[in-house]
């Protein structure tokens, strides 16, 4: 066709470029020569440049100066113009251009062209990019396009109609009428649609809706004239009469009988008869079958009738085309909830999905695998999903190993299990689990107390083969640190008897703390649990967890730093108290944690171990006092003490008082009160066995964020000497959310 | 429907229509993005995936891939069949099509999807009609100048 030469010649041109500069070069001298010929009259050849210039569009160039261009075609009294004009203005145009409110003017005349191919581009124009003014504007026109023109025109209309309503719902009321009469149209255009119409319609307005109701059984009728009807050449498609109009009316039907049993009662018949007859052999009897499943499990069918759609969904799954698979698990997990025992019987097909090829049925098995876990089925589910989890492709690593968790917590069969599998987790995918796993683990563990033995012997084992898996080196850390006493003692019933001994435990602590793959919190669980050695159950040396702990005084992360500097100080000034402060760890109650653990924490003191101690621990690392004066005005001294622990619920604890600082005769004790909900009530008491008076003594005291502070005024600032009098203050601390680690209290 | 693309292996464009309005920096993302994914595909995968909130239904037939976005609601096997409807009309329009063929004249190509598809719904069922109306709007293109009282077919 000799008229698009030029525009073929472009276009052979530039795929001949060999290089993206050369293409840019020669796109930038064709726009040159475009512009130019946009500024000239109409010469003829109008056409084919915007041709060209929406082909340079189309290569990712930019063509925004042939916007009015556009707009001048589309007025041109000649096709060949108007048509490339549209498809411009359909191109370059869209809503937010403001160009395009230029165009409905001609857009209004030619919907009144005497051409119908000319009234089809407007039309096609419209309902692609009209905006919604200019959808406004149009309505009446399109109106009357549907109710009086040719068949041709009618289906365009309809479809201009739909594009309308989604832009501007308000006019559906509009279109209602025409869009009831063209149910009677014979031909299929028309009648697709005219039923695509009503759904926008039903869709948006509940009054329409119930009108229409009364349509259903003239759909019925149209829908069983296109399933028995004999072969129409036209139309069929790979034997099955219209499939595109038959969804279409499937879906109309789903609508209209939701939730409504008369509407429902009246299809019932016809879903029954395409469910059976439909040929699904091919994709679109399947899309059929499938329209017709997703229109049975909406409404309000008959239970015989649901079997039906279940067992359809089930042969798809058996089927060899991928996509139908896929489809079918699609719809299973739309029904898993409501139609369970029905979705069950297939669940030896759906865990053979997940071990398909593709990534998309994977995942769709995976979620239905998952909705299908019960009670009876945990044990062999559980293997196959953990098979899963090993071979799976990394995006759906996490989701599979949450599912897991949460399958395994609602039906495990005993605690043991439950253990075994979340470290099976841990092990194959531990990078990929949530935070929160670590403190639920150790929750886990804590409470189940006769497999403490096991757990540790399995985790020691888990630690030495691999330490790249952070959540399963926490754990691991911070069991040992409890429990190594078992580890040490070396023989458990449940699990083959090891050999360990105390270096093989440091070991392997030292190798997770100098490891460049253990995150700072890993460090930290790790310095922990070495210092936990120390306690006296643990019969731990000293010597070597010393300097280990000692080498991370001076370590670049500030958290660890602090940790072993403070850990020091329990070996040299308080070693008294280091067998209290390293108890073992009571049973924690669930409700208790409110925290994930360090790795998400922010500053300040962070929380080693979720913990609800049943007695605060207090321990003090003294900084240089400037001596107390002898004299009057003496010096300031400072304490400075840190405070681990949570306000502890348990009633049944007496909490005792600390003395906190005890030099040259002035005793400062701190005692709490027995605690009510989240608040703990603190008195400082000093008292003075020197032979000379303290003055200007205060206290001051700081707490992290999540604390609140109140001090009340101290009965006086000023001890006199040899006891002959006290000074006391309280101080009320509150913890409302019961999380948070410690506070600094500093009496100066 | 919300889009078609049509692209090469090569990750060319051949074609591109968009039935929602959507800024030209997106489309260009979002056709940059889902090409990658669509090419990525090894290929006895299932024609169907899950891309942002959109279900994208493709076929590759000869060297282009077909691609489409549906709504949530959409029947992906249906469209599956649209977009087979849709080659088999380049089919018979250009004589058994190649890829050549739409990028030579893509124009045309554009023009048979618009007398195809409406708004992203198929206009007319009937294969027949829509080959017969792109003929009659071809043979109107051979005129120079439209005469007032043209027939209605």
């Amino acid at each position: 066709m000799s008229p698009s030469v030029r525009l073929q010649e472009m276009i052979r041109v530039i795929r001949s470029a060999r290089t993206q500069g050369e293409e840019r070069g020669v796109i930038q001298r064709e726009c040159a020569a475009i512009r130019a010929q946009f500024r000239q009259a109409d010469n003829g050849g109008r056409s084919h440049n915007l041709a060209k210039l929406l082909y340079v569009h189309m290569l990712g160039y930019p063509a925004h100066f042939g916007q009015m261009e556009c707009v001048r075609l589309i007025a041109s009294p000649r096709y060949n113009e108007k048509r490339v004009g549209y498809l411009g203005a359909m191109m370059l145009l869209d809503e937010n251009q403001d160009a395009s409110l230029l165009i409905t003017n001609s857009i209004k005349n030619d919907l009144a062209h005497s051409s119908q191919y000319v009234q089809s581009l407007a039309l096609c124009t419209l309902a692609c990019m009209g905006s919604a003014e200019m959808c406004r504007d149009l309505a009446p026109e399109i109106d009357r396009l549907l109710r009086a023109s040719s068949s041709y025109i009618k289906k365009k209309a309809t479809l201009c109609a739909v594009h309308i309503v989604r832009k501007v719902p308000e006019l559906g009321e509009l279109f209602t009428p025409a869009a009831r009469a063209l149910l009677a149209e014979k031909n299929h255009g028309v009648l697709h649609g005219a039923v695509i119409l009503i759904t926008e319609l039903c869709e948006r307005n509940a009054q329409t809706l119930v009108q229409f109701r009364e349509a259903v059984p003239e759909l019925v009728h149209i829908m069983r004239g296109l399933v028995t009807s004999g072969y129409s050449p036209e139309h069929t498609v790979a034997g099955i009469s219209d499939p595109f109009l038959q969804v279409r009316i499937l879906r109309l039907l789903r609508i209209l009988g939701r939730n409504n049993d008369t509407a429902s009662d009246a299809m019932n018949d016809l879903l029954a008869q395409v469910a059976t007859n439909t040929d699904s052999s091919k994709t679109a009897g399947s899309a059929v079958l499938y329209e017709t499943v997703l229109t049975v499990m909406d409404i309000k069918s008959e239970s015989g009738l649901r079997v039906l759609a279940v067992n359809i969904l089930g042969r798809f799954l058996l089927n060899n085309d991928r996509n139908i698979r896929y489809i079918s698990m699609t719809s299973l997990q739309k029904i898993v909830s409501t139609d369970h025992n029905a979705v069950q019987r297939h669940r030896g097909t759906i865990v053979d999905c997940l071990k398909d090829q593709d990534a998309s049925v994977k995942r769709r098995a995976l979620e239905l695998s998952l909705a299908l876990v019960s009670a009876i089925n945990i044990r062999s589910m559980m293997k196959e999903l953990l098979l899963f989890l090993s071979t799976c492709p990394p995006e759906l690593k996490s989701h599979a190993a949450s599912g897991i968790f949460n399958a395994a917590e609602r039906y495990s069969p005993s605690q043991r299990w439950h253990i075994d599998t979340i470290l099976h987790v841990l092990i194959t995918a531990g990078a990929d689990v949530r935070d929160e796993t670590v403190p639920n683990l150790i929750q886990l563990i804590t409470n189940a107390s006769q497999l403490h033995c096991y757990t540790v012997h399995k985790l020691y084992r888990a630690l030495v083969a691999d330490i790249s898996q952070q959540p399963l080196v926490q754990v691991a850390c911070w069991c040992i640190g409890e429990y190594g006493d078992s580890l040490l003692q070396g023989d458990c019933e449940e699990t083959e008897p090891i050999q360990v001994t105390e270096d093989d435990i440091l070991d392997a602590l030292e190798t997770v703390l100098q490891s460049h793959m253990s995150s700072p919190a890993t460090r930290g669980f790790a310095l922990t649990a070495t210092m936990k050695l120390t306690s006296p159950r643990q019969r731990g040396e000293g010597g070597r967890i010393r300097s280990i702990v000692s080498i991370y005084g001076s370590c670049m992360d500030v958290e660890l730093q602090q940790r072993a500097v403070e850990y020091n100080a329990l070996f040299k000034k308080y070693d008294h108290m280091r067998a209290a402060v390293l108890e073992k760890m009571p049973v924690m109650d669930r409700s208790s944690m409110g925290q994930t653990n360090g790795e998400s924490g922010g500053g300040g003191v962070q929380e080693l171990e979720p913990t609800k101690p049943k007695q605060p621990e207090m321990m003090v690392a003294p900084q240089p006092a400037s001596q107390v004066g002898g004299g009057e005005g003496g010096g300031a001294v400072f304490l400075y003490i840190v405070y681990y622990g949570m306000v502890t619920m348990d009633p049944s604890v007496a909490p005792a008082a600390v003395t906190v600082y005890d030099k040259s005769g002035v005793v400062l004790k701190l005692s709490c009160e027995r605690p009510l909900d989240a608040s703990q009530t603190i008195t400082l008491t000093a008292t003075n066995t020197s032979d000379h008076d303290v003055s200007s003594l205060t206290l001051q005291a700081a707490v992290p964020k999540n604390v609140q502070l109140q001090m009340k005024a101290p009965s006086g600032d000023s001890l006199p000497a040899r006891s002959s009098a006290v000074v006391t203050q309280t101080v009320l601390l509150n913890n409302p959310n019961k999380v948070g680690p410690g506070w600094a209290g500093t009496p100066g | 429907m919300r889009f078609m693309l049509l692209f090469s292996r090569q990750g060319k464009l051949r074609l591109q229509k968009w039935y929602t309005a959507t800024a030209e920096r997106d489309k260009k993302k979002m056709v940059r993005e889902l090409m990658q994914v669509v090419l990525a595909r090894k290929p006895k995968m299932c024609s169907f995936l899950e891309w942002r909130d959109l279900k994208i239904v493709y076929k590759r037939y000869a060297s282009l891939y077909f691609c489409c976005a549906v709504e949530e609601q959409d029947n992906e096997l249906i469209t599956l069949e649209v977009i087979h409807r849709f080659v088999e009309l380049l089919d018979k329009y250009f004589g058994s099509v190649c890829e050549l063929d739409i990028i030579f004249n893509f124009e045309k190509a554009y023009f048979i999807l618009d007398e195809f598809l409406m708004g992203g719904e198929i206009q007319d069922t009937s294969k027949k009609s829509v080959l017969k109306a792109i003929e009659q709007a071809d043979l109107l293109q051979e005129v120079r100048k439209l005469p007032h009282n043209m027939l209605c077919f």
